[in-house]
C-alpha cells in the first residue's frame, strides 16, 4: 500500500540523475531524494563525514601512538614511521602512574567535577525552575543577568576570584576548585535547564497543583523526572567543564598533590624546557578516558535533550 | 457535592478586563455547561473557579464559602485539561492515584479507590500502561478518572472532547452524561460547541466577549433566545435573520428591508403600539419554514440533502435564508419556492440593542 508513494517521491530524482539512476532501479527514496542516487551520497555525506572524523580522531590517535612508543622512536622520524608504532612499550604510563602523582591528580579532578557538578546542577534547578515557572517580578532581567554572567571570560575573572580564595583561607584546597567552578557552571547549567522546564507543559504543574500538590511537590515529582534528559545533558556539560578546566586550577592550586589532571599534566611533565612527551600523551588519554565512557553512556538523553522536548 | 456561586467576577490582565461582571448560581448536583465563540473568556472563568487565576473583583463561593484566597488544593475541585494534562512518567495507576497519595491516603484505599473509578471507566486493563500508550480516547477517561477517584466537590471541564474525532466525541459525550447521572456531582463544563452544550447540559450560560448573554435550560435557550446573540448561537443550523420594520395596520405585518412581508400572527397581547416603524429583526429557524402559498417568494441557490432531511439555501427579499425540509422536495437551483414561518415560530429583536421583543 505505502509502495506507490515514495516511488512518486522518487520521481524528480529520476529525471535528474537520467540512465545512471534508472539502472539501479530497485533503490526506494524516502523523501529526501537529493540523497538518493549513490554518488550524490558519497559527495554530500560520506565524504564531509569522512573528513569531519578525521580531523575530529586524528589528535586521539596521535595521543595513542605517542602514548605506547618509546623516546628514540619518537624521536627519530628516519628509521621510523611517525604514524605507526614499531616497539610499542608501556614505559610511559609507567611513568605516568608511578614516578608522578598522577593517580591522585584523578582523583583530585573527579572529586573536584562530581561535586562541583552536583553543587551546580542543584542551583541551577532551582533558579532554572523560578526564572521559567514562578513568574515573580523581573524574572526575564534575572535569566538575561545570569546569562550575561556566563559571558564574562574567566580570564578576566580569575584575579577578583583569586583575593576571595586568599580571603576565605581556600587557598591551594579542592574547596577553591569546587566553590569557584560553579561561576560559570550554573549560569550554564541554569540556561539549559530554563530552555528543558520551558518544554514541559504548563497544564502538567496546574494539574498537579489541583491534585493537591505543592510547589516542592511539583518540582520533584513532575518536573524533575521529565527533564532527567536535560539534567544529563547539563550534567554531562557541568562535568566535562570542570573536568577540562585549567585556569582556575592553575591559579588556585600550588601543591602537587592538590592539582588536577589538565594542570598537572603540563605542570609536572614540562620540566624546563624538557618535555617528556609520551608521558603527556598518555596523561592526556588517560585523562579524556573518563569523559568519554561518561558521553557514551548518555549520548541518547543527550541527544534528546538538545533536539527534542517532553512529549506526552 | 455542592453549590457554586459566583457573584459579579471581574477578571483582568494587567490593564484589559477580559471578563466584565458575571453572575451564575450553580445548583448541587447540577451539569452546568458554558459555552460561547473563541476567546470569550470561559477558560479563564473556570480557571478562577480552579484557582489557578485570581479574582480580580467579585466572589466565588463553594459550598456557601467564599474562596477567593483559597488555593486550588483546598478548594476540593478536580479538572479535566483540554490536553488531558496525564504526567507522562507515570502510569495510569499512578496517574489516578496521584493527587490520593499527595493527601495521604493508605495505599490500600488508593488502590481500592483506584480500580472503582478504572471500572466505571472500562480502563482496567489499561492501568499498567503509561499515556504515550494509550489512544486519545483513552487518554481522556484517564484524566476522567483521575478527577473521579479524587470524589470532589465539583467536576470542572475544559472542552475536554475538542481533541477527538467526531464519532468517538458523541460517545464520550453520553459516557460523560452517564458518569454524571450516576454521580449526581456538581459539574461545570466549558465547550465552544453548542450542540455538545444543547445535549449535554441541565442548564446552560451563553458567554459572548466577557459577559453573559443569557442563562437557561437547554430547550428554553433554543424556544426564546433572549438576544440576537444567543438566538444565532444556538441551534444548529443557524437561525435566520431578516432586518424590517413592523407595520402595524389591520393586522400587524413585518416588511423586511428587502420588500418581504409576513403577517405576525400570534401575539395576542398585541404588538406594543410603540413598535410601529421601529427597525426590528426578525429570527426564524431554518425548520420552522414550511412550503405555504401565501408565504414570500424565494429563489433556491444550493440543496443539499442529508439524507433525513434536505438544508436549502435560498435568497428571499435579498436576504440569505437557508430552510430545512423533512420531506424530500426536489428542488434545483433557481426553482422559485414560497416559504413561511410556521405560526408562532417567529422570534423578533430590536434592530439596534438585539434584545428580544414580544413575544
Ligand atoms: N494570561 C493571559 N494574559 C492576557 N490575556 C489573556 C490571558 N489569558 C487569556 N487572555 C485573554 O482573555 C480572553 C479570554 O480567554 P479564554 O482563554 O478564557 O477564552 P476561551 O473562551 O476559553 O476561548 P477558547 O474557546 O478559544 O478556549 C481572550 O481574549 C484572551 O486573549
Ligand atoms: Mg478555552
Amino acid at each position: 500500500m505505502t509502495d506507490a508513494t515514495p516511488q512518486r517521491a522518487t520521481e524528480p530524482g529520476v529525471a535528474r540523475d537520467g540512465p545512471a539512476r534508472r539502472g539501479r532501479g530497485g533503490d526506494e527514496g524516502e523523501g529526501m531524494d537529493y540523497l538518493v542516487s549513490l554518488p550524490r551520497r558519497v559527495v554530500t555525506v560520506y565524504l564531509p563525514l569522512l573528513v569531519f572524523l578525521f580531523v575530529l580522531l586524528f589528535p586521539f590517535y596521535w595521543m595513542v601512538i605517542t602514548t605506547f612508543k618509546s623516546n628514540e622512536e619518537l624521536y627519530d622520524f628516519k628509521d621510523f614511521s611517525p604514524f605507526w608504532v614499531v616497539h610499542p612499550t608501556l614505559h610511559n604510563l609507567h611513568k605516568l602512574f608511578f614516578e608522578t602523582h598522577y593517580p591522585i591528580w584523578l582523583w583530585n579532578t573527579m572529586v573536584v567535577s562530581v561535586v562541583a557538578t552536583f553543587l551546580s546542577l542543584f542551583c541551577a534547578v532551582c533558579a532554572g525552575y523560578a526564572i521559567e515557572r514562578l513568574r515573580f517580578k523581573g524574572s526575564r532581567l534575572v535569566g538575561m543577568a545570569i546569562f550575561l554572567a556566563y559571558l564574562v571570560p574567566p580570564s578576566i575573572l580569575f584575579i577578583p576570584l583569586s583575593t576571595m580564595v586568599f580571603s576565605y583561607g581556600l587557598f591551594d584546597s579542592k574547596f577553591a576548585l569546587i566553590l569557584t567552578y560553579p561561576t560559570f557552571l550554573i549560569p550554564f547549567c541554569t540556561w539549559l535547564l530554563m530552555g528543558y522546564f520551558r518544554s514541559i507543559p504548563y497544564e502538567l504543574e496546574e494539574c498537579a497543583l489541583i491534585d493537591g500538590a505543592t510547589r516542592l511537590q511539583i518540582l520533584v515529582k513532575i518536573i524533575l523526572p521529565l527533564a532527567v534528559p536535560g539534567l544529563i545533558s547539563a550534567g554531562i556539560f557541568a562535568f566535562t567543564l570542570s573536568w577540562n578546566e585549567f585556569i582556575y586550577a592553575l591559579t588556585f592550586i600550588s601543591s602537587t598533590t592538590n592539582k588536577t589532571v589538565p594542570v598537572g599534566v603540563v605542570t609536572e611533565l614540562v620540566e624546563g624546557d624538557v618535555y617528556h612527551w609520551g608521558s603527556l600523551m598518555a596523561g592526556a588519554l588517560m585523562g579524556s578516558l573518563p569523559v568519554a565512557v561518561l558521553y557514551s553512556f548518555f549520548v541518547e538523553y543527550y541527544v534528546s535533550s538538545m533536539t527534542g522536548a517532553v512529549k506526552e | 457535592m455542592a453549590a457554586v456561586d459566583i457573584v459579579g467576577v471581574r477578571k483582568a490582565f494587567g490593564a484589559t478586563e477580559v471578563i466584565h461582571g458575571v453572575d451564575i448560581a450553580i445548583a448541587d448536583g447540577q451539569f452546568v455547561v458554558l459555552v460561547g465563540p473563541s476567546g470569550c473568556g470561559k477558560s479563564t472563568l473556570l480557571r478562577m473557579l480552579a484557582g489557578l487565576e485570581s479574582i480580580t473583583d467579585g466572589t466565588i463561593s463553594i459550598d456557601g464559602k467564599v474562596v477567593n484566597l483559597v488555593p486550588p488544593k483546598e478548594r476540593d475541585i478536580a479538572m479535566v485539561f483540554q490536553n488531558y494534562a496525564l504526567y507522562p512518567h507515570m502510569s495510569v495507576f499512578d496517574n489516578m492515584g496521584f493527587s490520593l497519595k499527595l493527601r495521604g491516603a493508605p495505599k490500600a484505599e488508593i488502590d481500592r479507590r483506584v480500580k472503582e473509578a478504572a471500572a466505571i471507566l472500562d480502563l482496567d486493563r489499561l492501568l499498567e500502561r503509561f499515556p504515550r500508550q494509550l489512544s486519545g480516547g483513552q487518554r481522556q477517561r484517564v484524566a476522567m478518572g483521575r478527577a473521579i477517584v479524587r470524589d470532589p466537590k465539583v467536576f470542572l471541564f475544559d472542552e475536554p472532547l475538542s481533541n477527538l474525532d467526531a464519532k468517538l466525541r458523541v460517545a464520550m459525550r453520553t459516557e460523560i452524561r452517564a458518569l454524571h447521572q450516576r454521580l449526581r456531582s456538581t459539574t461545570v463544563y466549558v465547550t465552544h460547541d453548542q450542540i455538545e452544550a444543547m445535549t449535554m447540559a441541565d442548564k446552560i450560560v451563553v458567554m459572548h466577549d466577557g459577559r453573559v448573554e443569557q442563562i437557561g435550560e437547554p430547550l428554553e435557550l433554543y424556544d426564546r433566545p433572549d438576544n440576537l446573540f444567543v438566538a444565532g448561537f444556538i441551534g444548529s443550523p443557524a437561525m435566520n435573520f431578516l432586518p424590517g420594520r413592523i407595520e402595524a395596520g389591520a393586522g400587524p405585518r413585518f416588511v423586511s428591508d428587502g420588500g418581504v412581508s409576513l403577517p405576525l400572527v400570534a401575539p395576542p397581547g398585541g404588538v406594543g403600539s410603540g413598535i410601529d416603524g421601529r427597525p426590528v429583526v426578525l429570527g426564524v429557524r431554518p425548520e420552522h419554514l414550511h412550503l405555504a402559498d401565501e408565504g414570500a417568494a424565494a429563489e433556491v441557490l444550493v440543496v443539499e440533502p442529508t439524507g433525513s432531511e434536505i438544508q436549502v439555501f435560498t435568497k428571499l427579499g435579498g436576504a440569505d435564508v437557508m430552510a430545512v425540509f423533512r420531506e424530500r422536495h426536489r428542488f434545483r437551483p433557481g426553482d422559485r419556492i414560497r416559504v413561511a414561518p410556521l405560526p408562532g415560530q417567529i422570534h423578533l429583536f430590536d434592530a439596534e440593542s438585539g434584545r428580544r421583543l414580544v413575544p
